[in-house]
């Protein structure tokens, strides 16, 4: 295969700045002042250019810019940024790559770190879907997992949000959380609900070692597994009656806005990362950049960087690599996988290698097959780890 | 050239565990000047791994040093060590047959122990010389007078002027050297009369073939005798006769009556030179061997089997390897159900087959799934047939069996006063049968009781400490075997009964111990994504029953761009997990799950 001619890859920008640690976030992310954030910003938008400038020089793209169907920031808080400081990164990236033109560019802020101006500004640079962190509508659970708004807050910042004119907005909600009882997240859904925004992401908590979160878990009462089905079962029934689909584990959207740029993760599609700790994926490589902003900034402030040494760790994909992931990422869709696609991508016939498994676990009614599509059943999403590994070649 | 017999000493050190037999060996052979002590690995005498590890001799190992006496005498040491623990009795029992004395080492501060005295009373059964070391007198809570005098209440040996030492700090260890020479007896025995010689062990090595080692009590061997096992029968000509240097082997001319070495002869299998065993001359063989001989047959047995079946052959391998140099393990193939191919192994204790099991492991890097252990119960039936069951999967029908018998041991538990009530009442919970107690001071008491062998096999060495903070101390011998009700527990993991879970346990114990496996099993199997039932019954009858709920959510909230690639080790990791499973049914089984009967008295 001629990988040279991959002349499309969606954008991911890592901003590692927030005003506090969340007690569950095991992010690359940590408060810090101005002048480390202007820093910080200058270097990515070298790092953007450079790169730009290297792919535009190799065979195949013959000096034309790499075309970008999405791009998405994400950290940290994105919205820490200043109106001037995300003019130069999109600066750079309009410079050194296509930007479709009706590119998905996606944004997560948090409640209470924007202005109207800002929102104008982030919109008049292009920025079209906006990401809000709720969490959930009771402020004490919100102030115990260490959120730095109210709920009061996330609904100043929705409207002004809307005022700014953007169409496309998804709201991120936590269930499982500790103290966190059925009818708090009923209220929360509900609220989210009334306020329509049209993608809802619902996140069961993750406890991540190394967070606050987790060094106080014994003193912390988890809702046990019955408890969680139950959060869970709540979610897709509340968000389906009000016309929201679940097309991936913990996402849901009303028709037409999916997240283009997370479909195109689960997908398998490129996509490249720039900032410190991003991952991305080219031409068959998966990679990771430095995770120490000193190392990285550093290196970008050279007269000639090199770009290698801003990537940590690398990582070929071998073909059977990528039909593991194509099925484990995959099947995280609701529309799941089809064998044709599967068939034309690694050319070889699905049924060869993952004929027998797909029979077994669709016997055990984790997996449903019809025609050409596999995908998983609703009690194949809920303990879905157990039915992806058995995808995993030997 | 002859060797002055008068010149000779023969002896061993008998102890209780951690009293201090190995590092007093280890002043001895390197104050004799044979080895530095920069040149000494500690205790040279326990020279497997293993051995170092658990601080206990499994071989019996042997040790020729030369000592220039205060008189200007030089004498020959022949030092052997013996196995340390209760399983290997019957090989301790030959190596005291070759010596002609004892030393007894006892701890300043502990006194005598169970150990001791059955090592003590071995060694006079066997008519050696005791004389009694007082060892760790540097230790803040000595009191060697007390130990002098308890040793000469209970034992009935002088010890007034037993040498007071400390084998760690080499204090006085000259007075043990002199009184071997005093105290210990020449040997005796004819140099010109046919040959015998005692066989105490014997090592493969693939070179030489097997090394006997050996005492000579008559006669004189060398190289070219055409020699024979009386008891096997084996005849071979001798290609090699010597002694034991530390760690080496240092050939000689011969060895005559009196002496302790080695002969190599192209043999093949230890099978052939059983300890206890005599070797004679096959031309001028002697007329009856020597006393004491007997072949020594495994005590308890467990299924051993590779965890990835395709390694079968090289399990195989293993086990052969291994008897080579362990003419007490026992093996043969058998097949079971939930474990397909695999092994019947004989042992001659527990320790044994953890020894066994590790160096399958470590030295043959097999991964094995071992089941529960068992001793041999005589099943006889009704049609007047008596057979010796070894794996309770073979029980017969109960309509079959007229009547059964199991293994019992006489036991002697040394404790404090203070905890004669606990530990009486775990005896009670083991069937033991009270025979009596004997005080040994005021503070110190000998129970005797007989005990059923499947209830000390496992784990009642450690139940013994633990209800005594420690102080217990304990020896066996096997007895023989009584009649008994005892009847096959069987476990079914989701309706299916899984042969190699099942095990054979006193009627009277079955609900009890059928709960608690079924408790057990539910804490080793792992969740899957339907209910398991886990089932015990005896006779076709559920006396037990345990649920492993099903798994009702196991998902990963968030999977984006840079979680790739962790998401995958997680994966990764839950397949691997898995393949550490046996497959039952559709069941996923843990492989130490099928051991899971050796832990139903912990907490």
């Amino acid at each position: 295969m001629d990988t040279a001619c991959v002349k499309e890859a969606a954008i991911y920008l890592h901003i590692p700045f927030c005003v506090r640690k969340c007690a569950y976030c095991d992010f690359l992310s940590a408060p810090a002042g101005d002048d480390a954030r202007r820093r910080y910003t200058a270097a990515l938008a070298r790092q953007i250019r450079l790169v730009g400038e290297s792919l535009s020089q190799r065979r195949g793209f013959d000096g034309g810019k790499l075309r970008v169907p999405s791009v998405f920031l994400g950290g940290g808080t994105p919205s820490l940024l200043s109106p001037s400081e995300a003019e130069q990164v999109f600066g750079a990236l309009r410079e050194a790559f296509a930007i479709a033109p009706d590119a998905e560019i996606s944004m997560e802020m948090n409640p209470g770190t924007v202005t109207a101006e800002k929102l104008r500004a982030y919109r008049a640079l292009g920025v079209s879907r906006v990401s809000l962190g709720l969490q959930s509508a009771d402020d004490r659970l919100l102030a115990a997992i260490g959120r730095i708004h109210t709920y009061e807050d996330f609904g100043r910042t929705y409207d002004a949000v809307r005022e700014a004119g953007f169409t496309n907005v998804s709201v991120d909600v936590m269930s499982s959380l500790p103290g966190q009882t059925l009818a708090m997240h009923e209220r929360t859904l509900a609220e989210v609900i009334k306020r329509a925004p049209e993608h809802i992401s619902s996140y069961s908590l993750i406890l991540e070692e190394g967070t606050p979160l987790y060094e106080k878990r014994d003193q912390l009462t988890f809702p046990d597994e019955e408890t969680e089905v139950a959060f869970d079962a709540l979610t897709h029934e509340m968000l389906a009656a009000a016309g929201y689909r679940r097309y991936e584990v913990s996402n849901y959207a009303k028709p037409g806005y999916a997240c283009r740029h997370n479909l195109r993760y689960w997908q398998g599609g490129d996509y490249l990362g720039f900032g410190i700790g991003a991952a991305g994926l080219f031409e068959a490589v998966r990679y990771r950049a430095v995770t120490d902003r000193e190392t990285y900034c550093a290196e970008l402030e050279k007269a000639a960087p090199d770009l290698r040494a801003l990537i940590a760790e690398r990582l070929p994909l071998s073909l059977n690599d990528r039909m593991e992931e194509r099925m484990f990422l995959g099947l995280r869709c609701t529309e799941g996988i089809s064998k044709a696609r599967f068939a034309a991508d690694f050319g070889t016939d699905y049924d060869r290698i993952y004929g027998k498994i797909t029979g077994q676990l669709a016997a055990e009614g984790l997996l449903a097959v019809s025609g050409d599509n596999v995908r998983l059943t609703a009690f194949g999403m809920d303990v879905s780890n157990r039915v992806l590994a058995e995808f995993l070649l030997e | 050239m002859a060797v002055d017999q008068t010149k000779i000493r023969n002896f061993c050190i008998i102890a209780h565990i951690d009293h201090g037999k190995s590092t007093l060996a280890d002043r001895i052979i390197e104050d004799t000047g044979l080895l530095t002590r920069r040149e000494m690995q500690e205790q040279v005498l326990d020279n497997m791994e293993l051995e170092r590890e658990r601080g206990i001799t499994i071989k019996s190992q042997a040790v020729r040093t030369v000592y220039r006496a205060k008189n200007g005498e030089e004498y020959i040491f022949n030092l052997i060590d013996t196995p340390g623990h209760v399983d290997f009795n019957y090989e301790v029992s030959r190596s005291l047959a070759a010596c002609d004395g004892a030393i007894l080492v006892v701890d300043a501060a502990q006194g005598i122990e169970a150990q001791t005295l059955a090592n003590v009373y071995l060694a006079l059964d066997h008519n050696l010389d005791v004389f009694p070391v007082i060892n760790k007198i540097d230790l803040p809570s000595a009191e060697p007078e007390r130990v002098i005098e308890e040793i000469e209440d209970v034992i009935g040996i002088e010890a007034q002027d037993a040498p007071q030492i400390s084998a760690k700090n080499g204090i006085n260890i000259d007075q043990v050297l002199e009184a071997i020479v005093e105290k210990i007896p020449a040997p005796q025995g004819d140099p010109n009369a046919p040959l015998k010689a005692l066989i105490f062990d014997s090592v493969y090595d693939s070179y030489r073939g097997v090394i006997v080692f050996m005492r000579v009590m008559e006669g004189t061997v060398r190289k070219g005798t055409r020699v024979r096992m009386m008891a096997t029968g084996a005849v071979e000509e001798v290609v090699e006769v010597g002694y034991f240097g530390a760690g080496q082997f240092i050939p000689c001319d011969e060895l005559s009556a009196g002496m302790v070495g080695y002969l190599t002869a192209s043999i093949k299998n230890v099978r052939d030179t059983r300890v206890g065993d005599t070797v004679t001359d096959d031309a001028n063989p002697a007329s009856e061997p020597l006393p004491g001989y007997k072949k020594v047959n495994p005590m308890v047995y467990c299924g051993m089997y590779p965890a990835d079946g395709s390694k079968y052959g090289d399990l195989r391998d293993a086990l052969e390897k291994l008897q080579l140099n362990d003419a007490s393990l026992f093996y043969e193939p058998e097949t079971s159900i939930a474990l397909g191919f695999g092994f019947r192994c004989g042992f001659l204790g527990l320790l044994h087959l953890e020894i066994i099991e590790e160096r399958l492991e470590r030295e043959y890097n097999l991964d094995l799934v071992t089941t529960a252990p068992s001793v041999v119960y005589r099943v006889h039936k009704t049609d007047g047939t008596m057979i010796e069951l070894t794996n309770p999967s073979n029980l017969p029908q109960p309509t079959e069996i007229d009547y059964m018998e199991e293994p019992v041991v006489s036991a002697e538990i040394m404790v404090t006063t203070e905890f004669i009530g606990p530990i009486m009442a775990l005896c009670q919970e083991r069937r033991g049968v009270y025979l009596g107690t004997e005080y040994i001071e005021q503070t110190r008491a000998l129970l005797k009781y007989e005990l059923p062998l499947n209830e000390i096999i496992y784990d009642f060495f450690d139940a013994l400490k633990s209800r005594s903070r420690g102080y217990a101390s304990f020896d066996y011998e096997l007895k023989g075997y009584v009649k008994s009700d005892m009847v096959k527990l069987d476990i079914l993991i989701n309706r299916e009964e899984v042969d190699a879970l099942s095990f054979i346990v006193f009627e009277g114990n079955a609900y009890e111990r059928g709960r608690k496996m079924c408790e057990k099993l539910k804490e080793e199997i792992p969740r899957h994504l339907f209910e398991i039932p886990i089932q015990a019954a005896v006779g076709g009858k559920i006396i037990a029953r345990e649920t492993v709920k099903a798994v009702r959510k196991d998902v990963l909230a968030k999977c984006y761009g840079g979680d790739i690639t962790r998401k995958k080790k997680l994966l990764e990791k839950q397949k691997e997990g898995k393949k550490r499973m046996r497959q039952i049914g559709n069941v996923e089984i843990p492989q130490k799950a099928f051991m899971s009967v050796l832990k139903l008295d912990e907490e």
